[in-house]
């Protein structure tokens, strides 16, 4: 496990220069979102864009910038479980929107990272909303596998992307069918050929073909899925239904080698147990309650709660839901859940678990939780200071800095706001205000 | 950020999908209209047959009320019986007999109604079957009814009470058409029929939809319209033709003669040119907003509210001189054109320009968090210097979408000889950390946090896996 992390680290994109200063962010309540419940009176001490420690009788380094954080909390950065920043400008408009490829012939070889757009406007506001990193994943086009998803930070910089390849993503519920022209069988059938195929270009790559017009793999994708059936490349698996986790859970007799994550998840309490015992960690939709598809009949807020009292490893993310208020909505959900444990017969969390599915839970899930995540010592240095409890919808982030770098708090949208905080125009047209 | 598959927000499905009273239109209409009393076809065909569930008389005291109107009783008490609200203030004589409820470090407010659902009409589960939202064979569909398409077992209307509060909403036709049909006002109880859901003796509405929608479903069968422009122009066309379909009917019901020949949908765009249908149009764009401002003073009727209006900010002043509301979402932005410049400071700005706004959720999950919808407004607008009153922000969710659906004097705020439609919090509810604890509709307690047995099952969950269970 050691030797394939290393192997993997070996692909993480060039850091970005960073400022060797150390910052230590002392008096503030420290949330560290491995699911320890929040410290008073904390500090944080990051240099060289990496945590130095953070907790209760922390020491200021000589020579540290401190900033004083009494009255306020110090958070790790929200960590969106799955997210399309950086691949679309806006979500409706078509030409700006690269999720998915609907009539291209590539499919799993699909590699986001080189697409990501630091400068996509939505992060930029999602930042300031305390979002300082993601898990971007492609979304199907004409096939269950989408492609190849990427780990981004949400800097003000050029070099957005963490990790690249960092894990394949594919549909196997009820979207799963329709990309595999129809049903589930179909899906499965679809997933076990290109296996098989992939393995097949692994003996002899001279025979595989691939470049066919109507081959069903190109060798990009059987390239990809090789990292998959190695376990160099988790496998991010949708699934909603009860039934479909157990068939997804039963594929590691097939693949040993594979190593799924959940992605969705409605009725996993229902198989809570099971996926505990694979190991297999779930990056849940949050809040869904409600039978939206037949897939997901018994969906219930108290999903999360009971999936994490079975022991299983559970993030938070937006999917399926209605994301229009932008990723950082995923600490209202992580909020909710802690309301939820005060509702007799419901199953939430506490405070510090709740924090822990969006910080420290989507970088776990992903094997990257030794990266991102959480203020524990050697994490990328990415932390919100709020001016409350970040979980509250009263809190705002009052500085954050995303490996180590402080983040501009302005945004489009603040230059909207103040452009338009009286309605009506003055001696100039408000195209002249700014 | 991202539904999975397809399902993008700007589907026309709910997503890509206002002054005090709404005003009566038709004050500059060319002909004298006929009282809706002298039609002389009915106008009421599909009744509410809607009654109350007992209750029993119950005091709630210690609590914190916020009235809905702006007003704040800290340590209050309130008392209602009968189904309606009796009395609120510092204190209220409790009847003999009557339930009393501890509301310590808790808050009771009115039921939040939400101007703008698609519950029912696309209902859950969202498959093809069961979407009945958009007539989208034709831009110009006044003649559909919503309430044609409401089916009543969705299980959406309990999650909206139970985890929401909601007690009144208004069911749309989605935004494919520029003239989408008929709205209804529902009550949130459970029903065999949508009938005995329906809010009694409430105006109807019309939907009508501006900018990206109706363009694109039109433009992408090659017909009109496809730009913004076709959009004004099959909307002018079809008012002209309103007017002169109003023209007929009052005469003949004035003189008599041979009745003109009957076309439902004009029926309803008479009775938006008459003032007694209230025009709810989803529009995103200041500039759409104001064009359809001067297209409803040059075809003499009146807009009650934008929806979505995600660009009102940009016009709050001209939506305060027209008496036009705004109801919006707090914070959805970026996920179409029209939605690119969405800020979270929306819905406090129209306040501090005095524009009648609300919150709205045009959405299953939103629907059950309208309060928290609220609360981020009131985090957005104390970080941008706005100070709102907890109070007043309340009137986002009750009083505000009540005066919106015409309806303000029966339900939207805690005063006497109103609907006891109501909420009782187990804490501050614009705190993420607060979810209703007892609702009553009409007097009746319909859901107790407490009580699994006030908790509803629709007829399609009963059965099922998760049926029965907290949600």
């Amino acid at each position: 496990m050691k030797a394939l992390l290393l192997g993997v680290a070996a692909l993480v994109a060039l850091p970005a220069p960073i400022v060797a200063q150390t910052v230590a962010i002392t008096g503030g309540t420290v949330a560290i979102g491995d699911g320890s419940a929040p410290i008073a009176n904390g500090t944080v001490v990051f240099r060289d864009g990496r945590i130095v420690a953070a907790g209760q009788g922390v020491a200021v380094p000589a020579g540290a910038r401190v900033i004083d954080a009494r009255g306020k909390w110090v958070a790790a950065g929200l960590v969106a479980g799955f997210s399309d920043l950086g691949l679309l400008d806006a979500n409706g408009v078509e030409e700006s929107n690269d999720t998915s490829a609907r009539t291209s012939p590539f499919a799993a070889g699909i590699d986001i990272a080189p697409a990501i757009n630091p400068a996509a406007v939505m992060i930029g506001n999602e930042r300031l909303g305390g979002v300082t990193r993601a898990i971007v994943t492609p979304s199907t086009g004409g096939s269950i596998f989408a492609g190849q998803g990427a780990v981004i930070d949400l800097g003000n910089d050029p070099d957005p992307v963490t990790r690249p390849r960092a894990f394949q993503f594919v549909e196997l519920g009820e979207d799963g069918a329709q990309a595999a022209g129809g049903s589930r069988p179909a899906a499965y059938a679809m997933l076990r050929d290109a296996f098989a195929q992939a393995q097949d270009f692994r003996r002899n790559p001279a025979s595989f073909g691939g470049r066919e017009k109507d081959s069903l793999l190109k060798r990009g994708d059987a390239t990809a899925l090789l990292d998959v059936l190695d376990g160099k490349t988790r496998l991010l698996v949708h699934a909603e239904r009860a039934s479909d986790i157990r068939s997804v859970l039963t594929l590691k007799k097939d693949y040993p080698g594979i190593d799924p994550v959940l992605i969705g998840a409605a009725e996993g309490w229902m198989v809570a147990r099971d996926i505990a015992a694979a190991r297999v960690p779930v990056i849940a939709g949050a809040l869904a309650d409600l039978p939206a598809k037949f897939e997901m009949l018994a969906a219930t807020e108290s999903n999360v709660g009971r999936m994490e009292a079975a022991g299983v490893t559970v993030a938070l993310s937006t999917v399926g839901a209605n994301t229009a208020p932008g990723d950082h909505v995923v600490r209202q959900y992580a909020g909710n859940l802690v309301a939820i444990s005060k509702i007799p017969g419901s199953s939430g969390l506490d405070w510090g678990h709740a924090f822990a599915t969006i910080s420290s839970g989507p970088a776990e899930a992903i094997g990257m939780g030794g990266e991102i995540g959480s203020l524990r010592p050697g994490r990328r240095a990415d932390v919100v200071l709020w001016d409350g409890d970040p979980l509250e919808l009263s809190s705002a982030p009052v500085a954050i800095y995303i490996d180590g770098r402080e983040q501009p708090m302005t945004s489009r949208q603040t230059m909207l706001r103040d452009r338009y905080s009286t309605p009506s125009e003055g001696d100039l047209p408000k195209a002249y205000e700014r | 950020m991202k539904y999975l598959c397809s399902a993008v927000v700007l589907t026309i499905t709910g997503c890509a999908d206002g002054s005090d009273a709404p005003k009566s239109a038709g004050t500059n209409a060319a002909t004298p209209a006929t009282t809706p009393a002298e039609r002389r076809y009915a106008r009421d065909p599909y009744p509410s047959t809607y009654r109350a569930y007992p209750g029993v008389p119950t005091v709630v005291r210690n609590v914190t009320i916020l009235d809905g109107e702006g007003g704040r009783i800290d340590q209050g008490a309130a008392l209602f019986a009968d189904g309606k609200i009796v009395a609120v203030g510092a204190s209220v004589d409790a009847p003999a007999g009557a339930t009393v409820i501890d509301g310590t470090g808790k808050y009771l407010t009115p039921g939040i109604i939400d101007i703008h659902s698609h519950l029912g009409d696309y209902p859950s589960p969202a498959v093809r079957a069961l979407s009945d939202g958009n007539e989208a064979t034709g831009p110009v569909t006044a003649d559909v009814w919503a309430e044609h398409s409401v089916w009543p077992q969705d299980p959406g209307f309990g999650r909206a009470l139970a985890n929401g509060g909601v007690t009144t909403l208004q069911i749309l036709p989605g935004s494919a058409n520029l003239f989408g049909g008929r709205s209804v006002v529902l009550k949130n109880v459970y029903a065999r029929t949508t009938q005995a859901m329906k809010f009694p003796g409430a105006p109807y509405g019309l939907k009508m939809a501006c900018g990206e929608n109706p363009k694109r479903v039109y433009g992408g069968k090659g017909r009109e319209p496809s730009t913004r422009m076709g959009n004004i122009a099959v909307d002018r066309q079809t008012w002209a033709k309103a007017q002169a379909y109003d023209r007929k009917w009052t005469k003949y019901e004035k003189d008599g003669g041979d009745a003109p020949d009957r076309d439902i949908g004009m029926d309803t765009l008479r009775g938006v040119l008459d003032g007694e249908i209230l025009v709810q149009n989803h529009c995103y764009r200041a500039d759409e907003m104001a064009n359809v401002i001067d297209m409803s003073k040059e075809f003499g009727y009146h807009v009650t509210a934008f929806h979505h209006a995600v660009e009102a900010y940009k016009i709050a002043d001209l939506l305060k001189q027209n008496g036009v509301c705004a109801a919006v979402w707090a914070d959805w932005y970026g996920f179409k054109m029209e939605s690119f410049d969405g800020i979270g400071e929306n819905l406090a700005l129209l306040q501090k320009a005095g524009t009648c706004a609300m919150i709205h959720s045009d959405d299953e999950n939103g629907i059950q968090r309208l309060n928290q919808e609220v609360a981020k407004v009131l985090s957005s607008a104390r970080h941008a210097g706005i100070a709102i009153s907890d109070a007043v922000a309340w009137e986002w969710l009750s009083y505000n979408p009540a005066k919106a659906l015409g309806i303000a004097d029966r339900t939207g705020s805690l005063k006497p000889g109103k609907m006891a439609d109501i909420v009782l919090w187990n804490g501050y509810p614009f705190s993420v950390y607060t979810r209703p604890e007892k609702v009553w509709v009409d007097g009746a307690l319909l859901y107790d946090a407490n009580d699994p047995k006030r908790r509803p099952v629709s007829d399609f969950e009963l059965g099922l896996p998760g049926a029965g269970d907290v949600k």
